[in-house]
């Protein structure tokens, strides 16, 4: 496969929903967003910027209104096979255990029990959770259920990686240990990468690439920014390096009129 | 929760409360103890109320002689059957109303009807249908449980998270895959919350459809019992019963624990 056919490329596309009552709502519009294999691609913007949207459109759960999604190349019918999503809410199954979760993608697929509880042991040890695989999703912390869904999601080893707000419910600290974890398990094994946040300091600590959305409704990325700081990082402490505070300013700039757009919008409902 | 020691008065006071009701009810009823105050003949308020130690010497007279055991176990062979095929009709037609909205709106009046109707009048009907063997019984019984384990599923299926579908499906199930290890995981737990409720109502179908005509089974006692106005007998029965539900009550906050594992509980802590 040649490295100019982009991971995942989103052309154009235009999400608009219809409520019952006929109102319309159009979230993102005309946006084209490319990643390419390996990039690890972070989408920032004011909150109901329709960030979501652009990754359910991505994993297949929308349909776009418009435009086109390419996974390598190949058009988007379904669900995306190679995508791996994180959710920013509770995903995990409350009656599977740890463990039983994290197999979960494995048994749909067709790997035999004991061989899928094997491999999800592995992976509960890469995340840190060796010896809590027994547990059930309610007896773990906020950041131990992130973890599990993370090794749900990465033991299936998807080429492209979603995360919507994924640390987003988490206290700072764990944030940053979730966070240095998830660059350590994507630098040892790249995959491509899009990763929503809010967070403008966690979008530019994790990424090669940030792109700013637009207030929304009818949201569209405004700027993107590379991300030239050097790997492997970390997160906490690349933070006070002058280059990550040169680059913060000035995407925060880009953002700060859409912040306040949005801030606006919010004001008037 | 309360600690150790002050269940314990908790158990001490019930016992004590008891025994007051059986002291009160003996006294009350005893024909040489009380002073007439409303019956003016003595033995009238044994005739209405029984006497608890000739209550319990009809139980004790059952279970030594053996003569209750098969009655007893036709009437749990009732429970469990109208349970059983309650609980599997419920889920089956619960899971597939749920997944399929189009069936459900069509046949939503009609099971509000059926749900509404007392399903009590229904047992001549299953009499004539089913017999007066333990076939009527268990029909009673079933349309009692599918009810409440219908509603529940029905629920249950439509509470599922929608962002634990969602997962599930990117993780690569299909849609028999999400029906087993997705929705009917969630039904279950709805199912499980009920089944006090479920279990009740399917020995109260088998004692009430007993009672109404029958040649086994505890609730034909009674009724043999009132027929000749033995009251003592009647009361025996009723005990018999209370304590028989008890039993099947605790038995399933058993299974509960055992099955809901992975549901929190309130207070819930854990050593590490």
């Amino acid at each position: 496969m040649s490295a100019a056919v982009p991971a995942l490329a989103l052309e154009n596309v235009t999400v608009t929903f219809v409520s019952p009552d006929g109102g319309r709502y159009t979230a993102v519009r005309d946006t084209t967003l490319r990643v390419e294999p390996g990039e690890f691609v972070s989408v920032v913007g004011p909150t109901g910027c329709g960030k979501s949207t652009l990754l359910n459109v991505a994993v297949g759960l929308l349909a776009p209104s418009a435009g086109r999604v390419n996974v390598f190349g190949a058009p988007l019918a379904g669900l995306n096979a190679k995508a791996g999503y994180l959710f920013q809410t509770e995903a995990l199954m409350p009656w599977r255990t740890a463990r039983a979760n994290v197999a979960a993608g494995l048994e749909f697929r067709g790997v035999e029990h004991a061989a899928a509880l094997k491999r999800a042991d592995e992976w509960l040890q890469r995340v840190g959770l060796r010896g809590f695989g027994g547990r059930y999703p309610h007896q773990l912390s906020g950041g131990m259920r992130k973890r599990v869904a993370l090794a749900q999601t990465l033991i299936l080893d998807p080429q492209i990686i979603l995360m919507d707000e994924p640390f987003s419910a988490l206290d700072i600290q764990t944030r940053q240990l979730m966070e240095n974890q998830l660059l350590e398990l994507w630098s040892a094994n790249r995959k491509s990468v899009v990763f929503i946040t809010h967070d403008l300091e966690e979008a530019i600590s994790l990424s090669d690439r940030v792109v700013v959305l637009a207030a929304g409704p009818a949201s569209r990325p405004i700027g993107e920014f590379a991300i030239d700081l050097e790997r492997p990082r970390d997160v906490a402490e690349i933070r006070l390096t002058p280059r990550f505070i040169e680059l913060h300013t000035l995407i925060w700039h880009a953002m700060k009129e859409e912040v306040l757009k949005s801030y606006a919008q919010q004001q008037l409902h | 929760m309360p600690s150790n020691s002050s269940t314990k008065i908790l158990r001490l006071w019930q016992v004590l409360l008891l025994v007051a009701l059986l002291a009160f009810w003996y006294a009350a009823t005893s024909p040489t103890l009380l002073p007439p105050i409303y019956f003016d003949d003595p033995n009238k308020a044994a005739f209405f109320f029984g006497e608890p130690v000739k209550v319990f010497e009809r139980v004790w007279e059952w279970f030594a002689s053996g003569t209750i055991y098969a009655h007893l176990w036709v009437t749990l062979l009732e429970t469990l059957l109208a349970f059983v095929l309650g609980t599997a009709l419920g889920l089956a037609i619960g899971l597939w109303l749920a997944l399929a909205p189009t069936a459900s709106a069509l046949l939503d009046p009609y099971i509000k009807a059926l749900n509404s109707m007392p399903r009590v009048i229904l047992a001549p009907i299953f009499a004539v249908w089913f017999g007066l063997d333990i076939g009527s019984k268990v029909a009673l019984g079933v349309t009692l449980v599918f009810f409440i384990v219908f509603f529940n599923v029905y629920q249950g299926v439509r509470e599922v998270s929608f962002t634990v579908v969602a997962n599930a499906r990117i993780l690569g199930a299909s849609n028999r895959q999400l029906l087993r290890h997705v929705y009917v995981p969630s039904a279950m737990s709805w199912v499980f919350a009920s089944l006090h409720n479920s279990v009740g109502l399917a020995f109260v179908g088998a004692v009430v459809g007993e009672y109404l005509g029958s040649s086994r089974g505890v609730g034909y006692l009674i009724l043999q019992a009132e027929g000749t106005f033995d009251i003592n007998a009647v009361f025996a029965g009723i005990l018999v019963l209370t304590a028989f539900a008890l039993l099947l009550d605790w038995l399933v906050t058993l299974a509960e624990r055992r099955l809901l594992v992975w549901q929190p509980r309130g207070g819930e802590t854990e050593k590490i």
